[in-house]
């Protein structure tokens, strides 16, 4: 009797002491988080005004000015990099989830995971030299080509998931009434595999979006509009990196701006992941 | 002259010719190595409704892929036999099985709409995807006259662009029906299809089978005897052997097997002492 009253006591004495340290660890990464966002948001709120987001940077010492070509640039190379990665990436998830077996198939999802494990800084290196050295000059080109191998691996293994997610029976479905398999791939399968698929590449664009690594020596960065991507281009995290290593403090404020704004740009790209999920978790 | 169409001693005799529809010869067929159903001949006679039946793991539903030709879709999955479609033999290496599936439809297990397509996408896909029309009217006709066929155009007529999934599960299983008579098959194979639905929809499809043998030749799996025994014009009794590979033990008109069965197996069966 006493020896299994305290069994049931050290028990419950053992269980609160795990409720308490998963609290306290769960706790200790949610404020973790909330605190990063929260010094961003103190140290980069001063910066932001209409001048910010949409004019040029200023020369030093001339206060002002904005990284409106560094968004802009932003938006470009990431456009660019979306249009290289999302066919690649959803055609050899369709091929791993429906016609891939065996080794092939291992093969290409074995290299798609040691990709996506490449430093960024890596595949920089690797676009430098296949489209920046050949062509002598810096190119906002050679930046998308680079994030668009970053994107490659989670665009290829969320579309695997989520066409594998659609049930037999869909694909099933549009073969028995006679529609070829690439009917029913195009007009039944993907379009139901589409919001997954979606929030993958929304989640894959948060990821590069930040990037900075790579931009070093594709992008290169410029004081100037560059809207040609063939040229030297500016891009946002770039340019907070560039200001927040200078020796002034209008560009230290302006780099807490920028990655503000980056901030933004990955909460509403997450956002917009979950937008896409609507009303999916309630079924099944 | 009468003629007698009997592949095998199980065929059910059908005095002319042209009253088969749907010829199986030896149908064999395998997933990899795995033999699953062996030597399968059956002869289906036009606008009648023949059952297929037998316990889980017979091969009934294997056997019912074979007919359309969805059996081989499946990866290593692969049929030997011959299936005459009005003559021709549908596993000839000239025939085309895309176009061979739109002759003979098929409604599955699971209803399975399409589930990003509205109830009228739905119904007009078949026609839609493989070319058959796509005048706007012409579909809109298509579809009303298969949902009339599938008994769903009152229930729906007014929510045509709603999305198909939601409708209950019985709608779904007749909005599929209705969605492979828009095709305009000739055959309909039809995969248990009130296994997953409840006794009043169970009871709307079955009285919709009845009306659809008029037009067309339907062949229904089911594991419900007493499905067997309200719709089927013709029933097949079909079992495993000890490796699990199944073959047709009786073939004979539905009354018949119900009331005197020539094979104990087949009996037993349907006295309920297996199965």
């Amino acid at each position: 009797m006493i020896a299994g009253s305290r069994l049931a006591a050290s028990r419950r004495v053992s269980g609160i002491a795990g409720v308490v340290l998963t609290g306290f660890c769960s706790a200790l990464a949610a404020g973790l988080l909330i605190v990063i966002l929260g010094y961003v948001v103190v140290q980069g709120w001063s910066a932001i005004n209409p001048a910010f987001v949409t004019q040029l940077p200023h020369p030093v010492g001339v206060s002002g000015g904005g990284v409106a070509n560094g968004i802009v640039g932003t938006l470009i190379i990431v456009a660019l990099a979306t249009l290289m990665a999302v066919p690649v990436g959803v055609l050899t998830g369709l091929y791993l989830a429906i016609y891939g077996r065996g080794l092939p198939a291992e093969c290409v999802r074995f290299l798609a995971e040691v990709l996506s494990g490449v430093p960024s800084i890596a595949i920089g290196l690797f676009a430098y030299t296949i489209l920046v050295q050949p062509f002598r000059h810096f190119s906002g080109l050679s930046a998308a080509f680079a994030f668009a191998v970053l994107m490659l691996p989670l665009m290829i293994r969320t579309s695997e998931e989520a066409i594998r997610g659609v049930p037999t029976a869909i694909r099933e479905g549009a073969l028995a009434l006679g529609l070829p398999d690439y009917g029913g791939v195009i007009h039944v399968v993907l379009p139901a595999a589409r919001p997954l698929i979606v929030t993958g590449l929304l989640l894959a664009i948060a990821r590069v979006t930040g990037e900075t690594a790579p931009l070093l020596f594709t992008a290169f960065g410029s004081q100037f509009w560059e809207v040609n991507p063939g040229n030297p281009m500016a891009a946002l995290a770039m340019q907070i990196f560039t200001y927040a290593i200078s020796p002034y403090d209008d560009w230290h404020r302006q780099a807490w701006g920028g990655a503000l704004l980056l901030i933004l740009a990955v909460l509403v790209l997450n956002i917009g992941a979950r937008w896409a999920l609507r009303g999916r978790t309630k079924r099944s | 002259m009468q003629t007698t169409v009997v592949a095998a001693e199980n065929s059910v005799p059908v005095e002319d010719e042209a009253d088969v529809a749907l010829c199986a010869r030896s149908i064999s067929a395998w997933y990899g190595t795995k033999l699953a159903i062996r030597d399968v001949s059956l002869d289906f006679r036009r606008h009648s409704i023949s059952a297929l039946m037998g316990p889980s793991g017979c091969g009934k539903t294997t056997f019912l892929r074979c007919l359309n030709r969805i059996h081989e879709s499946a990866l290593g999955a692969s049929t030997t036999g011959e299936v005459l479609l009005d003559g021709t033999n549908i596993y000839d290496p000239g025939v085309n099985p895309v176009v061979t599936r739109r002759r003979i439809g098929m409604v599955f297990q699971r209803p399975n709409p399409f589930p990003t397509m509205s109830i009228f996408e739905n119904v007009v896909s078949g026609p839609r995807y493989t070319g058959l029309s796509r005048n706007p009217r012409e579909l809109k006709d298509l579809a009303e006259e298969a949902l009339r066929q599938a008994a769903l155009f009152d229930e729906v007529k007014d929510k045509l662009d709603d999305p198909a999934l939601s409708l209950s599960g019985g709608q779904q299983q007749r909005l599929c029906i209705a969605r492979a008579l828009a095709v305009q098959p000739e055959v309909l194979l039809m995969d248990e299809p009130t296994s997953a639905l409840d006794p009043l929809s169970t009871l709307k499809i079955e009285e919709l089978m009845e009306q659809l043998a008029t037009n067309y030749t339907v062949v229904i799996v089911t594991h419900n005897l007493q499905q067997a025994a309200r719709v089927s014009n013709f029933a097949a009794f079909m079992l495993g052997d000890a490796d699990r590979v199944g073959s047709v033990i009786e073939y004979a008109p539905t009354q018949q097997i119900f009331t005197h069965p020539n094979d104990r197996r087949t009996e037993d069966y349907i006295t309920g002492r297996f199965g």
